[in-house]
Protein backbone atom coordinates (compact mmCIF):
# COMPACT_ATOMS: atom_id res chain seq x y z
CA UNK A 1 0.00 0.00 0.00
CA UNK A 2 3.09 2.20 -0.18
CA UNK A 3 1.88 3.71 -3.42
CA UNK A 4 -1.67 4.24 -2.23
CA UNK A 5 -1.37 8.00 -2.81
CA UNK A 6 -0.85 7.28 -6.51
CA UNK A 7 -3.92 5.09 -6.85
CA UNK A 8 -6.95 6.29 -8.74
CA UNK A 9 -10.23 6.39 -6.88
CA UNK A 10 -13.56 5.20 -8.20
CA UNK A 11 -16.55 7.53 -7.94
CA UNK A 12 -17.92 5.46 -5.04
CA UNK A 13 -14.65 5.33 -3.07
CA UNK A 14 -16.23 7.11 -0.10
CA UNK A 15 -19.12 4.63 -0.04
CA UNK A 16 -16.72 1.69 0.12
CA UNK A 17 -14.81 3.27 2.99
CA UNK A 18 -18.02 4.04 4.87
CA UNK A 19 -19.12 0.42 4.50
CA UNK A 20 -15.81 -0.75 5.95
CA UNK A 21 -14.42 -2.00 2.65
CA UNK A 22 -10.78 -3.06 2.83
CA UNK A 23 -9.23 -1.02 0.07
CA UNK A 24 -6.40 -2.61 -1.90
CA UNK A 25 -4.55 -1.61 -5.08
CA UNK A 26 -5.91 -3.27 -8.19
CA UNK A 27 -5.08 -2.24 -11.76
CA UNK A 28 -4.06 1.22 -10.54
CA UNK A 29 -7.23 1.77 -8.50
CA UNK A 30 -8.02 1.54 -4.81
CA UNK A 31 -10.84 -1.00 -4.62
CA UNK A 32 -12.54 -3.02 -1.87
CA UNK A 33 -11.26 -6.61 -1.73
CA UNK A 34 -13.92 -7.33 0.89
CA UNK A 35 -16.31 -5.69 3.34
CA UNK A 36 -16.55 -6.66 7.03
CA UNK A 37 -18.70 -9.76 6.26
CA UNK A 38 -15.71 -11.33 4.50
CA UNK A 39 -15.17 -13.13 1.22
CA UNK A 40 -16.92 -16.42 2.06
CA UNK A 41 -20.09 -14.73 3.32
CA UNK A 42 -20.13 -12.29 0.40
CA UNK A 43 -19.59 -15.14 -2.05
CA UNK A 44 -22.42 -17.24 -0.62
CA UNK A 45 -24.73 -14.23 -0.43
CA UNK A 46 -24.24 -13.67 -4.15
CA UNK A 47 -25.05 -17.31 -4.93
CA UNK A 48 -28.20 -17.15 -2.76
CA UNK A 49 -29.45 -13.56 -3.01
CA UNK A 50 -27.84 -10.60 -4.78
CA UNK A 51 -24.31 -9.21 -4.56
CA UNK A 52 -23.50 -5.64 -5.59
CA UNK A 53 -20.05 -5.12 -7.13
CA UNK A 54 -18.32 -1.88 -8.06
CA UNK A 55 -16.35 -2.61 -11.22
CA UNK A 56 -15.78 1.01 -12.18
CA UNK A 57 -12.09 0.29 -12.75
CA UNK A 58 -13.04 -1.51 -15.95
CA UNK A 59 -13.16 0.18 -19.33
CA UNK A 60 -16.62 0.99 -20.68
CA UNK A 61 -16.61 3.06 -23.86
CA UNK A 62 -18.71 4.00 -26.86
CA UNK A 63 -17.74 3.90 -30.50
CA UNK A 64 -19.69 6.12 -32.87
CA UNK A 65 -19.58 6.42 -36.61
CA UNK A 66 -18.97 10.05 -37.53
CA UNK A 67 -21.22 10.12 -40.58
CA UNK A 68 -24.57 8.38 -40.60
CA UNK A 69 -25.89 7.07 -43.91
CA UNK A 70 -29.43 7.19 -42.59
CA UNK A 71 -29.67 3.43 -42.95
CA UNK A 72 -29.31 1.64 -39.61
CA UNK A 73 -28.08 -1.64 -41.08
CA UNK A 74 -25.52 0.09 -43.27
CA UNK A 75 -24.26 2.14 -40.35
CA UNK A 76 -23.87 -0.95 -38.22
CA UNK A 77 -22.04 -2.74 -41.01
CA UNK A 78 -19.73 0.24 -41.37
CA UNK A 79 -18.78 0.46 -37.71
CA UNK A 80 -18.49 -3.32 -37.41
CA UNK A 81 -16.06 -3.45 -40.32
CA UNK A 82 -13.78 -0.96 -38.53
CA UNK A 83 -13.51 -3.06 -35.36
CA UNK A 84 -13.65 -6.60 -36.77
CA UNK A 85 -9.99 -6.67 -37.96
CA UNK A 86 -8.93 -6.46 -34.28
CA UNK A 87 -11.12 -9.29 -32.99
CA UNK A 88 -12.19 -12.85 -33.81
CA UNK A 89 -15.92 -12.27 -33.35
CA UNK A 90 -18.66 -11.60 -35.88
CA UNK A 91 -19.86 -8.06 -35.25
CA UNK A 92 -21.66 -7.75 -38.57
CA UNK A 93 -24.04 -10.48 -37.52
CA UNK A 94 -24.68 -9.04 -34.06
CA UNK A 95 -28.38 -8.31 -33.69
CA UNK A 96 -29.67 -5.01 -32.26
CA UNK A 97 -29.57 -5.00 -28.48
CA UNK A 98 -27.19 -7.94 -28.22
CA UNK A 99 -23.81 -8.29 -26.45
CA UNK A 100 -21.02 -10.44 -27.73
CA UNK A 101 -18.06 -11.79 -25.76
CA UNK A 102 -14.98 -11.54 -27.96
CA UNK A 103 -11.23 -11.13 -27.93
CA UNK A 104 -8.66 -8.66 -29.17
CA UNK A 105 -5.86 -10.66 -30.79
CA UNK A 106 -2.28 -10.07 -31.79
CA UNK A 107 -0.74 -11.25 -35.07
CA UNK A 108 0.31 -14.51 -33.41
CA UNK A 109 -3.26 -15.26 -32.37
CA UNK A 110 -2.53 -14.48 -28.72
CA UNK A 111 -5.16 -12.74 -26.64
CA UNK A 112 -4.53 -9.04 -25.96
CA UNK A 113 -7.77 -8.76 -24.01
CA UNK A 114 -11.19 -10.31 -23.67
CA UNK A 115 -14.09 -7.90 -23.91
CA UNK A 116 -17.79 -7.31 -24.47
CA UNK A 117 -19.05 -5.53 -27.57
CA UNK A 118 -22.72 -4.61 -27.87
CA UNK A 119 -24.93 -3.23 -30.61
CA UNK A 120 -27.56 -0.70 -29.53
CA UNK A 121 -31.21 -1.74 -29.83
CA UNK A 122 -32.36 1.78 -30.63
CA UNK A 123 -32.36 2.54 -34.40
CA UNK A 124 -31.35 6.15 -33.71
CA UNK A 125 -28.11 4.84 -32.21
CA UNK A 126 -27.20 2.77 -35.27
CA UNK A 127 -23.51 3.00 -36.05
CA UNK A 128 -22.62 2.94 -32.37
CA UNK A 129 -21.10 0.14 -30.29
CA UNK A 130 -20.85 -0.24 -26.52
CA UNK A 131 -17.50 -1.77 -25.64
CA UNK A 132 -16.29 -2.88 -22.19
CA UNK A 133 -12.66 -3.92 -21.77
CA UNK A 134 -10.54 -5.00 -18.80
CA UNK A 135 -9.06 -2.52 -16.34
CA UNK A 136 -5.42 -3.52 -16.68
CA UNK A 137 -5.46 -3.34 -20.47
CA UNK A 138 -7.85 -0.48 -21.10
CA UNK A 139 -5.41 2.25 -22.07
CA UNK A 140 -3.70 0.04 -24.65
CA UNK A 141 -7.04 -1.35 -25.89
CA UNK A 142 -8.58 2.07 -26.35
CA UNK A 143 -5.52 3.31 -28.22
CA UNK A 144 -5.53 0.30 -30.52
CA UNK A 145 -9.26 0.56 -31.21
CA UNK A 146 -9.07 4.32 -31.80
CA UNK A 147 -6.27 3.79 -34.33
CA UNK A 148 -8.34 1.19 -36.15
CA UNK A 149 -11.29 3.56 -36.28
CA UNK A 150 -9.14 6.21 -37.91
CA UNK A 151 -11.18 9.21 -39.04
CA UNK A 152 -14.34 7.22 -39.66
CA UNK A 153 -15.48 6.83 -36.06
CA UNK A 154 -14.68 8.01 -32.55
CA UNK A 155 -14.09 6.15 -29.33
CA UNK A 156 -15.31 7.89 -26.18
CA UNK A 157 -14.23 6.50 -22.83
CA UNK A 158 -17.01 6.17 -20.29
CA UNK A 159 -14.85 5.12 -17.34
CA UNK A 160 -15.46 8.36 -15.45
CA UNK A 161 -18.81 7.13 -14.10
CA UNK A 162 -19.69 4.01 -12.13
CA UNK A 163 -19.96 0.51 -13.56
CA UNK A 164 -21.88 -1.66 -11.12
CA UNK A 165 -22.77 -5.33 -11.28
CA UNK A 166 -25.75 -6.82 -9.47
CA UNK A 167 -25.45 -10.60 -9.50
CA UNK A 168 -27.42 -13.46 -8.02
CA UNK A 169 -30.80 -15.18 -8.13
CA UNK A 170 -32.54 -12.14 -6.60
CA UNK A 171 -30.88 -9.65 -8.96
CA UNK A 172 -33.73 -9.53 -11.49
CA UNK A 173 -36.43 -8.90 -8.89
CA UNK A 174 -34.35 -6.22 -7.18
CA UNK A 175 -33.47 -4.44 -10.41
CA UNK A 176 -36.98 -4.70 -11.84
CA UNK A 177 -38.39 -2.99 -8.75
CA UNK A 178 -36.07 -0.04 -9.34
CA UNK A 179 -35.93 0.04 -13.13
CA UNK A 180 -39.21 -1.31 -14.55
CA UNK A 181 -38.76 -3.28 -17.75
CA UNK A 182 -35.22 -4.39 -17.04
CA UNK A 183 -36.24 -7.99 -16.30
CA UNK A 184 -37.38 -8.30 -19.94
CA UNK A 185 -33.73 -8.26 -21.00
CA UNK A 186 -32.47 -11.68 -22.03
CA UNK A 187 -28.98 -12.95 -21.11
CA UNK A 188 -26.35 -11.13 -23.20
CA UNK A 189 -28.63 -8.29 -24.25
CA UNK A 190 -28.71 -4.66 -23.19
CA UNK A 191 -30.61 -1.39 -23.45
CA UNK A 192 -30.82 2.13 -22.13
CA UNK A 193 -33.17 2.81 -19.22
CA UNK A 194 -34.15 5.94 -17.37
CA UNK A 195 -33.85 6.09 -13.62
CA UNK A 196 -34.71 9.39 -11.95
CA UNK A 197 -32.86 11.90 -14.14
CA UNK A 198 -30.18 9.51 -15.29
CA UNK A 199 -29.76 7.35 -18.37
CA UNK A 200 -28.46 3.92 -17.39
CA UNK A 201 -26.87 1.47 -19.80
CA UNK A 202 -27.92 -1.94 -18.47
CA UNK A 203 -26.82 -5.32 -19.78
CA UNK A 204 -27.94 -8.76 -18.62
CA UNK A 205 -24.49 -10.14 -18.06
CA UNK A 206 -21.85 -10.65 -15.42
CA UNK A 207 -18.82 -12.52 -14.19
CA UNK A 208 -20.18 -14.79 -11.47
CA UNK A 209 -22.14 -17.46 -13.36
CA UNK A 210 -25.33 -16.06 -11.85
CA UNK A 211 -28.16 -14.16 -13.47
CA UNK A 212 -27.61 -10.45 -13.14
CA UNK A 213 -26.90 -7.07 -14.63
CA UNK A 214 -24.05 -4.72 -15.32
CA UNK A 215 -25.05 -1.08 -15.14
CA UNK A 216 -23.19 1.97 -16.41
CA UNK A 217 -24.28 4.89 -14.23
CA UNK A 218 -23.31 8.54 -14.79
CA UNK A 219 -21.02 9.83 -12.03
CA UNK A 220 -23.60 12.30 -10.76
CA UNK A 221 -26.18 9.57 -10.13
CA UNK A 222 -23.78 6.89 -8.91
CA UNK A 223 -24.11 7.47 -5.16
CA UNK A 224 -27.89 7.61 -5.32
CA UNK A 225 -28.16 4.47 -7.45
CA UNK A 226 -25.72 2.54 -5.26
CA UNK A 227 -27.64 3.56 -2.13
CA UNK A 228 -30.99 2.63 -3.67
CA UNK A 229 -29.73 -0.86 -4.53
CA UNK A 230 -28.26 -1.39 -1.06
CA UNK A 231 -31.54 -0.25 0.45
CA UNK A 232 -33.01 -3.57 -0.67
CA UNK A 233 -32.51 -6.25 2.00
CA UNK A 234 -31.66 -8.81 -0.65
CA UNK A 235 -28.55 -6.84 -1.67
CA UNK A 236 -25.15 -6.76 0.03
CA UNK A 237 -21.95 -5.16 -1.24
CA UNK A 238 -19.38 -7.68 -2.46
CA UNK A 239 -15.67 -7.03 -2.96
CA UNK A 240 -13.09 -8.15 -5.49
CA UNK A 241 -12.15 -11.19 -3.41
CA UNK A 242 -15.53 -12.85 -3.86
CA UNK A 243 -15.70 -11.62 -7.44
CA UNK A 244 -12.61 -13.73 -8.07
CA UNK A 245 -13.85 -16.83 -6.21
CA UNK A 246 -17.25 -16.58 -7.95
CA UNK A 247 -15.78 -16.35 -11.43
CA UNK A 248 -13.37 -19.19 -10.67
CA UNK A 249 -16.27 -21.46 -9.64
CA UNK A 250 -18.05 -20.39 -12.83
CA UNK A 251 -14.98 -21.47 -14.82
CA UNK A 252 -14.62 -18.00 -16.33
CA UNK A 253 -11.04 -17.07 -17.27
CA UNK A 254 -9.39 -13.94 -15.91
CA UNK A 255 -7.27 -11.85 -18.24
CA UNK A 256 -3.63 -11.60 -17.17
CA UNK A 257 -3.90 -14.99 -15.46
CA UNK A 258 -5.82 -17.59 -17.52
CA UNK A 259 -5.58 -15.52 -20.69
CA UNK A 260 -2.62 -13.56 -22.00
CA UNK A 261 -0.86 -12.49 -25.19
CA UNK A 262 0.69 -15.95 -25.71
CA UNK A 263 -2.50 -17.94 -25.17
CA UNK A 264 -4.92 -18.38 -28.07
CA UNK A 265 -8.72 -18.56 -27.82
CA UNK A 266 -8.57 -22.27 -28.70
CA UNK A 267 -5.99 -23.08 -26.03
CA UNK A 268 -8.12 -21.15 -23.57
CA UNK A 269 -11.14 -23.30 -24.40
CA UNK A 270 -12.93 -20.22 -25.69
CA UNK A 271 -13.29 -21.38 -29.27
CA UNK A 272 -16.87 -20.15 -29.28
CA UNK A 273 -15.45 -16.62 -29.34
CA UNK A 274 -14.09 -17.32 -32.84
CA UNK A 275 -17.28 -16.76 -34.82
CA UNK A 276 -18.22 -19.07 -37.69
CA UNK A 277 -18.21 -16.35 -40.34
CA UNK A 278 -14.74 -15.21 -39.29
CA UNK A 279 -13.44 -18.78 -39.25
CA UNK A 280 -14.70 -19.42 -42.74
CA UNK A 281 -13.19 -16.17 -44.00
CA UNK A 282 -9.99 -16.71 -41.95
CA UNK A 283 -9.80 -12.92 -41.85
CA UNK A 284 -8.61 -12.30 -38.29
CA UNK A 285 -5.22 -11.91 -36.69
CA UNK A 286 -3.47 -15.17 -36.01
CA UNK A 287 -6.02 -17.06 -38.13
CA UNK A 288 -3.45 -19.57 -39.35
CA UNK A 289 -2.48 -20.67 -35.85
CA UNK A 290 -5.99 -20.54 -34.45
CA UNK A 291 -7.55 -22.51 -37.29
CA UNK A 292 -4.87 -25.20 -37.13
CA UNK A 293 -5.30 -25.42 -33.35
CA UNK A 294 -9.01 -25.79 -33.92
CA UNK A 295 -8.22 -28.82 -36.09
CA UNK A 296 -6.49 -30.33 -33.05
CA UNK A 297 -2.90 -29.18 -33.52
CA UNK A 298 -2.40 -27.58 -30.15
CA UNK A 299 0.14 -27.95 -27.38
CA UNK A 300 -1.93 -27.01 -24.35
CA UNK A 301 -5.51 -26.53 -23.29
CA UNK A 302 -7.23 -24.96 -20.34
CA UNK A 303 -8.76 -27.39 -17.85
CA UNK A 304 -10.52 -27.31 -14.53
CA UNK A 305 -9.00 -29.22 -11.60
CA UNK A 306 -10.44 -30.51 -8.35
CA UNK A 307 -7.48 -30.24 -5.99
CA UNK A 308 -7.17 -32.40 -2.87
CA UNK A 309 -6.04 -30.58 0.26
CA UNK A 310 -4.45 -27.15 0.24
CA UNK A 311 -5.41 -24.73 -2.54
CA UNK A 312 -3.00 -24.74 -5.50
CA UNK A 313 -2.39 -21.10 -6.38
CA UNK A 314 -1.39 -19.43 -9.63
CA UNK A 315 2.03 -20.69 -10.72
CA UNK A 316 1.76 -24.14 -9.12
CA UNK A 317 3.21 -26.82 -11.41
CA UNK A 318 0.93 -29.55 -12.74
CA UNK A 319 2.56 -33.00 -12.96
CA UNK A 320 1.53 -36.27 -14.59
CA UNK A 321 1.41 -39.67 -12.88
CA UNK A 322 5.18 -40.02 -13.35
CA UNK A 323 5.84 -36.72 -11.63
CA UNK A 324 6.84 -34.97 -14.88
CA UNK A 325 5.83 -31.32 -15.07
CA UNK A 326 3.24 -30.98 -17.83
CA UNK A 327 1.55 -27.69 -17.09
CA UNK A 328 0.82 -24.87 -14.71
CA UNK A 329 -2.05 -23.55 -12.60
CA UNK A 330 -3.16 -20.11 -13.79
CA UNK A 331 -5.89 -19.49 -11.20
CA UNK A 332 -6.51 -21.45 -8.07
CA UNK A 333 -8.11 -21.13 -4.73
CA UNK A 334 -10.82 -22.26 -2.43
CA UNK A 335 -14.38 -22.69 -3.61
CA UNK A 336 -16.72 -21.38 -0.90
CA UNK A 337 -19.70 -23.09 -2.57
CA UNK A 338 -18.03 -26.51 -2.76
CA UNK A 339 -15.87 -26.22 0.37
CA UNK A 340 -12.79 -27.47 -1.45
CA UNK A 341 -9.85 -26.34 -3.52
CA UNK A 342 -10.36 -25.79 -7.25
CA UNK A 343 -8.05 -24.54 -9.97
CA UNK A 344 -7.77 -23.62 -13.62
CA UNK A 345 -4.61 -24.53 -15.48
CA UNK A 346 -3.10 -25.52 -18.79
CA UNK A 347 -2.05 -29.07 -19.73
CA UNK A 348 -1.31 -30.90 -23.00
CA UNK A 349 -4.48 -32.16 -24.74
CA UNK A 350 -3.31 -35.71 -23.99
CA UNK A 351 -4.19 -35.02 -20.36
CA UNK A 352 -7.38 -32.98 -20.65
CA UNK A 353 -10.03 -35.68 -20.34
CA UNK A 354 -12.28 -35.21 -17.30
CA UNK A 355 -11.40 -37.82 -14.71
CA UNK A 356 -7.68 -37.80 -15.55
CA UNK A 357 -5.72 -37.86 -12.30
CA UNK A 358 -2.82 -35.41 -12.20
CA UNK A 359 -0.84 -33.78 -9.43
CA UNK A 360 -0.19 -30.19 -8.40
CA UNK A 361 2.89 -29.10 -6.51
CA UNK A 362 2.01 -27.17 -3.37
CA UNK A 363 4.99 -26.18 -1.25
CA UNK A 364 6.96 -29.41 -0.65
CA UNK A 365 4.28 -31.88 -1.74
CA UNK A 366 2.45 -33.16 -4.78
CA UNK A 367 -1.30 -33.18 -4.23
CA UNK A 368 -3.87 -35.11 -6.23
CA UNK A 369 -5.70 -33.05 -8.83
CA UNK A 370 -8.45 -34.46 -11.02
CA UNK A 371 -9.33 -32.91 -14.36
CA UNK A 372 -12.97 -31.86 -14.38
CA UNK A 373 -15.48 -30.12 -16.60
CA UNK A 374 -16.05 -26.45 -15.95
CA UNK A 375 -18.00 -24.65 -14.64
CA UNK A 376 -17.31 -26.10 -11.22
CA UNK A 377 -20.64 -24.67 -10.08
CA UNK A 378 -23.45 -24.66 -12.69
CA UNK A 379 -24.27 -21.39 -14.40
CA UNK A 380 -27.61 -19.85 -13.58
CA UNK A 381 -28.05 -17.44 -16.49
CA UNK A 382 -31.39 -16.04 -17.58
CA UNK A 383 -32.15 -17.50 -20.98
CA UNK A 384 -35.55 -17.25 -22.57
CA UNK A 385 -37.05 -20.58 -23.56
CA UNK A 386 -37.22 -20.55 -27.33
CA UNK B 1 1.13 -17.26 32.03
CA UNK B 2 2.24 -14.55 29.70
CA UNK B 3 1.40 -13.85 26.08
CA UNK B 4 4.08 -12.52 23.78
CA UNK B 5 3.86 -11.50 20.14
CA UNK B 6 6.17 -11.43 17.13
CA UNK B 7 6.31 -8.67 14.53
CA UNK B 8 4.75 -11.18 12.12
CA UNK B 9 1.67 -11.47 14.34
CA UNK B 10 2.23 -14.89 15.87
CA UNK B 11 1.55 -15.17 19.57
CA UNK B 12 3.02 -17.57 22.09
CA UNK B 13 1.24 -18.14 25.38
CA UNK B 14 3.90 -19.30 27.83
CA UNK B 15 3.48 -21.48 30.89
CA UNK B 16 6.92 -22.40 32.11
CA UNK B 17 8.62 -24.21 29.23
CA UNK B 18 5.26 -24.96 27.57
CA UNK B 19 3.99 -22.65 24.88
CA UNK B 20 0.83 -22.38 22.77
CA UNK B 21 1.33 -20.75 19.39
CA UNK B 22 -1.27 -19.10 17.18
CA UNK B 23 -1.93 -15.94 15.23
CA UNK B 24 -3.21 -12.71 16.72
CA UNK B 25 -6.72 -11.41 16.38
CA UNK B 26 -5.34 -8.62 14.18
CA UNK B 27 -3.67 -11.20 11.90
CA UNK B 28 -6.82 -13.28 11.41
CA UNK B 29 -8.75 -10.13 10.63
CA UNK B 30 -6.18 -9.10 8.02
CA UNK B 31 -6.17 -12.55 6.43
CA UNK B 32 -9.94 -12.86 6.27
CA UNK B 33 -11.76 -16.19 6.15
CA UNK B 34 -9.30 -19.00 6.87
CA UNK B 35 -10.14 -22.00 4.69
CA UNK B 36 -7.18 -24.35 5.15
CA UNK B 37 -4.44 -24.99 7.69
CA UNK B 38 -1.27 -26.98 7.31
CA UNK B 39 0.21 -28.04 10.64
CA UNK B 40 3.61 -29.58 11.40
CA UNK B 41 4.33 -33.08 12.67
CA UNK B 42 4.50 -33.57 16.43
CA UNK B 43 8.16 -33.90 17.45
CA UNK B 44 9.49 -31.50 14.83
CA UNK B 45 11.92 -28.89 16.10
CA UNK B 46 12.11 -25.35 14.76
CA UNK B 47 14.39 -22.38 15.11
CA UNK B 48 12.86 -18.95 15.63
CA UNK B 49 11.68 -17.71 12.23
CA UNK B 50 11.31 -21.17 10.64
CA UNK B 51 8.05 -21.87 8.86
CA UNK B 52 6.06 -23.92 11.36
CA UNK B 53 2.60 -23.87 9.73
CA UNK B 54 0.67 -22.43 6.79
CA UNK B 55 -2.67 -20.70 7.08
CA UNK B 56 -4.66 -20.16 3.89
CA UNK B 57 -7.40 -17.64 3.31
CA UNK B 58 -9.57 -17.57 0.20
CA UNK B 59 -7.07 -15.20 -1.39
CA UNK B 60 -3.64 -16.39 -0.30
CA UNK B 61 -1.38 -18.66 1.72
CA UNK B 62 0.45 -17.18 4.71
CA UNK B 63 3.43 -18.77 6.41
CA UNK B 64 3.41 -18.94 10.17
CA UNK B 65 6.84 -18.72 11.78
CA UNK B 66 8.13 -20.22 14.99
CA UNK B 67 8.20 -17.36 17.52
CA UNK B 68 11.12 -18.97 19.42
CA UNK B 69 13.27 -22.10 19.14
CA UNK B 70 10.89 -24.91 20.05
CA UNK B 71 9.71 -28.51 19.58
CA UNK B 72 6.10 -29.32 18.64
CA UNK B 73 4.29 -31.42 21.26
CA UNK B 74 0.70 -31.17 20.00
CA UNK B 75 -1.17 -29.81 17.00
CA UNK B 76 -4.74 -28.50 16.92
CA UNK B 77 -6.32 -31.26 14.81
CA UNK B 78 -9.74 -29.61 15.13
CA UNK B 79 -8.57 -26.97 12.70
CA UNK B 80 -8.40 -29.50 9.85
CA UNK B 81 -12.17 -29.75 9.96
CA UNK B 82 -12.91 -26.25 11.14
CA UNK B 83 -10.16 -23.81 10.11
CA UNK B 84 -12.61 -20.94 10.71
CA UNK B 85 -11.90 -21.33 14.46
CA UNK B 86 -8.83 -19.21 13.79
CA UNK B 87 -11.16 -16.38 12.77
CA UNK B 88 -13.69 -16.79 15.54
CA UNK B 89 -11.32 -17.51 18.46
CA UNK B 90 -7.70 -16.98 17.41
CA UNK B 91 -6.35 -16.64 20.95
CA UNK B 92 -8.41 -19.56 22.31
CA UNK B 93 -9.86 -22.53 20.40
CA UNK B 94 -8.08 -21.40 17.24
CA UNK B 95 -4.54 -22.12 18.53
CA UNK B 96 -2.22 -23.83 16.05
CA UNK B 97 0.44 -25.82 17.93
CA UNK B 98 1.68 -26.53 21.44
CA UNK B 99 5.43 -26.56 21.88
CA UNK B 100 8.23 -27.01 24.35
CA UNK B 101 10.26 -23.83 24.40
CA UNK B 102 14.01 -24.45 24.19
CA UNK B 103 15.01 -21.39 26.17
CA UNK B 104 12.40 -19.44 28.12
CA UNK B 105 14.62 -16.37 28.28
CA UNK B 106 14.16 -15.99 24.50
CA UNK B 107 10.64 -14.71 25.15
CA UNK B 108 12.14 -11.50 26.49
CA UNK B 109 12.90 -10.62 22.88
CA UNK B 110 9.20 -10.65 21.91
CA UNK B 111 6.56 -7.99 22.37
CA UNK B 112 4.15 -7.89 25.27
CA UNK B 113 0.50 -6.99 24.77
CA UNK B 114 1.08 -3.24 25.08
CA UNK B 115 4.05 -3.24 22.71
CA UNK B 116 2.12 -5.37 20.20
CA UNK B 117 -0.89 -3.08 20.33
CA UNK B 118 1.29 -0.12 19.47
CA UNK B 119 3.02 -2.22 16.76
CA UNK B 120 -0.31 -2.74 14.94
CA UNK B 121 -1.75 0.71 15.69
Amino acid sequence: MADSENLKHVVLNGQHETLGGRMVPFAGYALPVQYPDGIVTEHKWTREHAGLFDVSHMGPSFIRLKQSSGDAEKDHAAVASLVEPLICGDLQGLKPGRLRYTMLLNEQGGILDDLMIARPAEPELAGALYVVVNAGTKDADFQMIAEALGSAATLTRADDGALLALQGPAAAAVMQAMVPGVSDLDFMSYARFHWNDATLVISRSGYTGEDGFEVLVPALSAEQFWAALLDDDRVKPVGLGARDSLRLEAGLPLYGHDLNETISPIEAGMGFAVSKRRREAADFRGAKRILSEREGKLARVRVGLFVEGAPAREGAEIVDDKGETIGVVTSGGFSPSLGRAIAIGFVPPTHDTPGTVLGVKVRTRTQRAEVTETPFVPHNYHRKIS
Amino acid sequence: MTVKYTEDHEYVRQNGSDGTVGISSYAQEQLGDIVFVELPAVGNSYKKGDEIAVVESVKAASEIYAPVDCTVTEINEVLNGDPGLINTDPMGEGWLVKVTIDDESALAGLMDEAAYQSHIA
